[in-house]
């Protein structure tokens, strides 16, 4: 690993992400050139309702309202399935060298999250009522 | 160039933390926050540190940030906080203690570390012998999260178990939904404390508890 | 790195797993998961309640099955590493897997009756109990410090919830949050010195540890010291040891009784589990530096846990400062540092299991409606009117303060005992003082439910007929703490069997 620093040393580190960097210039580029187009291209009419912030339909009243307790579960289930993520990504990457004992180790990983999801599921905590 | 990232980054990371402290709108603290855990991020891949970058990405300015604009928005950003601190030592304390942190931090940058890991960058991590000599970064993680650590990653699955029970369990609406009513339906709203004579406690009066953060 | 298996060639396979060491925590994880599937797909309440406690049972009668195999392995055959080392199964960890593992038992009762009176949620109770059963058994086999740290938090998160399970009551709900706050603090003052210990040692094995500081001399010490300290904050924190006591008496007040059974019970064994292997394993030759801490949490928490109970008026608080004093005696067989110390420490642990869900198994079945009226004079005339049930709780209060006859007070002789014979004569004389302090208050106990209430005649028909499952608990453990008492051999054997690390 020592030689890995020795032959990459600084210069590769900008290599490695170049493409991160031509990625994000691309990106910036592209909204630029979507928006400015739409700009040329539209009608200027300006009315005061327009700039209201569109809220579901809802007027958004001065300020921010206070939300309903009950976003507050979807909040912590979307942090533990991240979480799921984050352990997901090192295996997918690294998978070649953890071999069949990987493969069963993160399908039962994955099970047990989706007992938990079906768990969820069952008590109708993702139904809107 | 590196360096010039560095500063680059490290102002943003510092001016997010400043705006973090001095924003008005808690709102706008948190966004701040985003600016400077993704500053942060970017120190990470300067270190060669991509698996923590990408868990300071996806853990950190995604989740974590989410769950502190959802208390927020719980809360209600509309009520003017006071700015005065209702316990007078808070500030001076949490300075303090911030030194003691800083001063921390800049005794342990200079230390050795039986681990064999210095903190400057382009100091290798020791070891990666044989089979994977050449891995990256990310697959040795992967190979010490999954063989070495095994068991306590198979633990971690029945904690987010628990974290999905434990979150429902407080964080639901009533307690628990009839039982037998079809899902579709909507629970029949309780009429009140004063119906609720034969029937189990009436537990939808009680304040709604904040619930169980799970990280 | 601890020594995965790496195979000549490129391909890379799976440490050795060794299924009957993990046994138990699998019998105890797959019954918690089998509950919550079956709430999932039932939902339907009836007989929900009955299937859950049928499988949380059959999931610990399992796990007990299991431990007693791996009891005559271990004792046979030696210490059985497994998982890359990260599970280290002795016998040490199998007595005090047993003592969880009782705990569990008896509170699972407990819970079956007062979940059905109080109309919570019993699937989801059973679920997490179980789960943090698993938690506190991982823990007691646990070679590594990220598994400690993992078992903890396993061990905890659900006690968090458990303790808020009763919604309606706003005392549960604050144990909850404070038990969680302050929890997660601890928690997370124990990854710090889990973060140093690494950095020092350049492992988070516990043997891998004590195997580096047997070949290398530190050239400095402080980053180990400090972690050491952090880990000791942290372990502290789970068995109540003062100073990390504040949250255990509006815990074990506001939780659920049977929550508060088991978390003075079970989590009090896991926490000194890994204590004591912490201490032992990894860090024997540090003996030096980490007996005067353990001096300072046990002179404290003898003193505090004694003292603070006078005043209080509360049984459930009364008995949650006891905890913390009986803390402080079994850190005193830490302290000592000896086999025979470590042997009273786990004796102790044991029969304590006993008296401590004993006395609350009174509790859950002694006072009126609710779960909140506990205070002494709630329970003034309990064994006039109810002379079994008050007769039992005397009993136990009793035994908790060491009258002779009682487990209790062979146990306390025990760490009186392994002092003396260590030349810790200071140490026994404030366990001795703490003993009879603490003695007072218990009389108080027992004194006012003998007394009569005066004032207006108590409702008899108001009173909680003791139901079966309960009757059960209070059976075993007034016998066990009997049999603790006047029998004191078997049980002694038993613990000098896993005192060997």
């Amino acid at each position: 690993m020592l030689q890995r620093a020795e032959i990459l040393g600084v210069r590769d580190f900008y290599r490695d992400y170049f493409a991160v960097a031509v990625l994000i210039g691309a990106a910036l580029l592209m909204v630029g050139a979507m928006l400015g187009a739409g700009r040329l291209i539209r009608p200027v009419r300006p009315q005061a309702e327009k700039y209201v912030t569109y809220e579901a339909g809802s007027d958004p009243v001065a300020g921010w309202g206070q939300s309903n307790a009950r976003y507050y579960i979807y909040a912590l289930l979307f942090l533990i399935f991240d979480v799921e993520a984050v352990f997901i990504f090192p295996w997918a990457v690294g998978l070649e060298g953890l071999g069949t004992f990987g493969v069963v180790e993160m399908t039962v990983f994955i099970v047990l999250l989706a007992l938990g999801l079906v768990y969820a599921w069952r008590k109708g905590v993702l139904r809107w009522a | 160039m590196t360096t010039v990232l560095f500063f680059v980054f490290a102002a943003a990371a510092l001016g997010g933390a400043l705006g973090v402290v001095l924003s008005r709108n808690p709102v706008h603290s948190a966004l701040w926050l985003v600016q400077t855990l993704l500053s942060v991020a970017v120190f990470f891949l300067l270190q060669d540190a991509e698996l923590v970058a990408a868990v300071q990405v996806i853990v950190y300015a995604g989740a974590i940030v989410v769950l502190f604009i959802f208390v927020i928005m719980l809360l209600g950003v509309d009520r003017h906080e006071s700015l005065e601190d209702p316990v007078k030592v808070q500030r001076p304390a949490a300075i303090a203690l911030g030194a003691l942190v800083l001063a921390e931090i800049v005794f342990l940058a200079g230390h050795e570390w039986a681990t064999g890991a210095r903190t400057a960058r382009g100091a290798p991590i020791e070891g990666g012998t044989g089979a994977f000599a050449d891995y990256n970064n990310i697959e040795r993680v992967a190979h010490v999260m999954f063989i070495d650590y095994m068991w306590a990653f198979q633990i971690t699955a029945g904690l987010l178990v628990v974290a999905v029970v434990g979150a429902i369990v407080l964080a639901r609406r009533s307690g628990e939904r009839p039982e037998g009513q079809e899902p579709g339906t909507p629970a029949p709203e309780r009429a009140g404390p004063e119906s609720g004579s034969g029937q189990r406690p009436d537990d939808a009066a009680v304040e709604e508890p904040v619930g169980e953060g799970a990280t | 790195m601890i020594g995965g298996g790496i195979d000549t060639g490129t391909r890379i396979v799976g440490p050795d797993v060794d299924f009957l060491a993990i046994g138990p925590v699998l019998a105890l994880a797959v019954a918690a998961l089998v509950v919550i599937l079956v709430r999932a797909i039932l939902r339907k309440r009836g007989p929900v309640n009955q299937i859950s406690l049928g499988v949380g049972l059959a999931g610990v009668a399992a796990a007990g099955v299991l431990l007693g195999i791996q009891w005559n392995e271990v004792r046979d055959d030696g210490t059985i590493t497994t998982i890359a080392g990260a599970v280290r199964l002795d016998t040490f960890g199998v007595f005090l897997g047993v003592v969880v593992l009782a705990a569990t038992a008896m509170s699972l009762f407990l819970a079956a009756s007062y979940l059905e009176r109080e109309e919570l949620e019993a699937p989801e109770y059973y679920a997490l109990m179980l789960l943090s059963a698993a938690g506190m058994l991982t823990m007691t086999t646990a070679n590594d410090l990220i598994v400690v740290f993992v078992a903890l938090e396993l061990l905890s998160i659900p006690l968090y919830v458990l303790a808020a399970f009763d919604r309606r009551r706003l005392s549960s709900q604050e144990s909850g949050i404070k038990y969680f706050v302050l929890g997660a603090f601890s928690s997370a003052v124990f990854l710090y010195g889990i973060a140093l210990t690494y950095g020092a040692t350049g492992t988070t094995s516990l043997t891998g540890i004590a195997d580096f500081l047997s070949a290398n001399t530190l050239f400095e010490q402080g980053t180990l010291l400090a972690g050491l300290a952090l880990l000791l904050v942290g372990l502290g924190f789970k068995v109540a040891a003062v100073p990390f006591h504040m949250w255990t008496p509006d815990v074990y007040q506001g939780a659920p009784t049977p929550v508060t059974a088991f978390m003075s019970s079970a989590t009090k064994a896991a926490g000194f589990a890994a204590l004591l292997r912490l201490l032992g394993v990894a860090f024997p030759l540090y003996r030096t530096d980490w007996r005067p801490a353990i001096l300072g949490l046990a002179v404290l928490s003898l003193a505090v846990g004694s003292i603070a109970a006078v005043i209080q008026t509360d049984v459930k608080r009364i008995l949650a400062y006891s905890s913390i004093a009986h803390a402080g005696y079994i850190l005193i067989g830490l302290q000592v540092d000896t086999a025979r110390g470590r042997q009273a420490s786990l004796f102790y642990l044991l029969v304590y299991a006993f008296m401590t869900v004993g006395a609350f198994a009174v509790i859950t079945v002694a006072t009126r409606k609710g779960d909140d009226k506990h205070s002494l004079d709630d329970y003034r005339g309990l064994a006039l009117r109810r002379p079994v049930v008050g007769g039992l709780l005397g009993f136990f209060v009793l035994a908790q303060a060491g009258v002779p006859l009682t487990g209790g007070f062979v146990v306390k002789l025990e760490i009186f005992s392994s002092a003396v014979d260590a030349g810790e004569y200071g140490l026994a004389i404030v366990g001795v003082l703490a003993a009879v302090v603490a003695a007072f208050i218990y009389l108080r106990i027992a004194v006012a439910l003998f007394t009569s209430p005066g004032g207006e005649a108590a409702d008899a028909s108001e009173d909680r007929p003791v139901d079966r499952w309960t009757a059960a608990v209070l059976a075993v453990t007034t016998a066990a703490v009997l049999f603790a008492g006047i029998l004191p051999g078997a049980w002694l054997t038993f613990a000098k069997d896993a005192t060997f690390l």
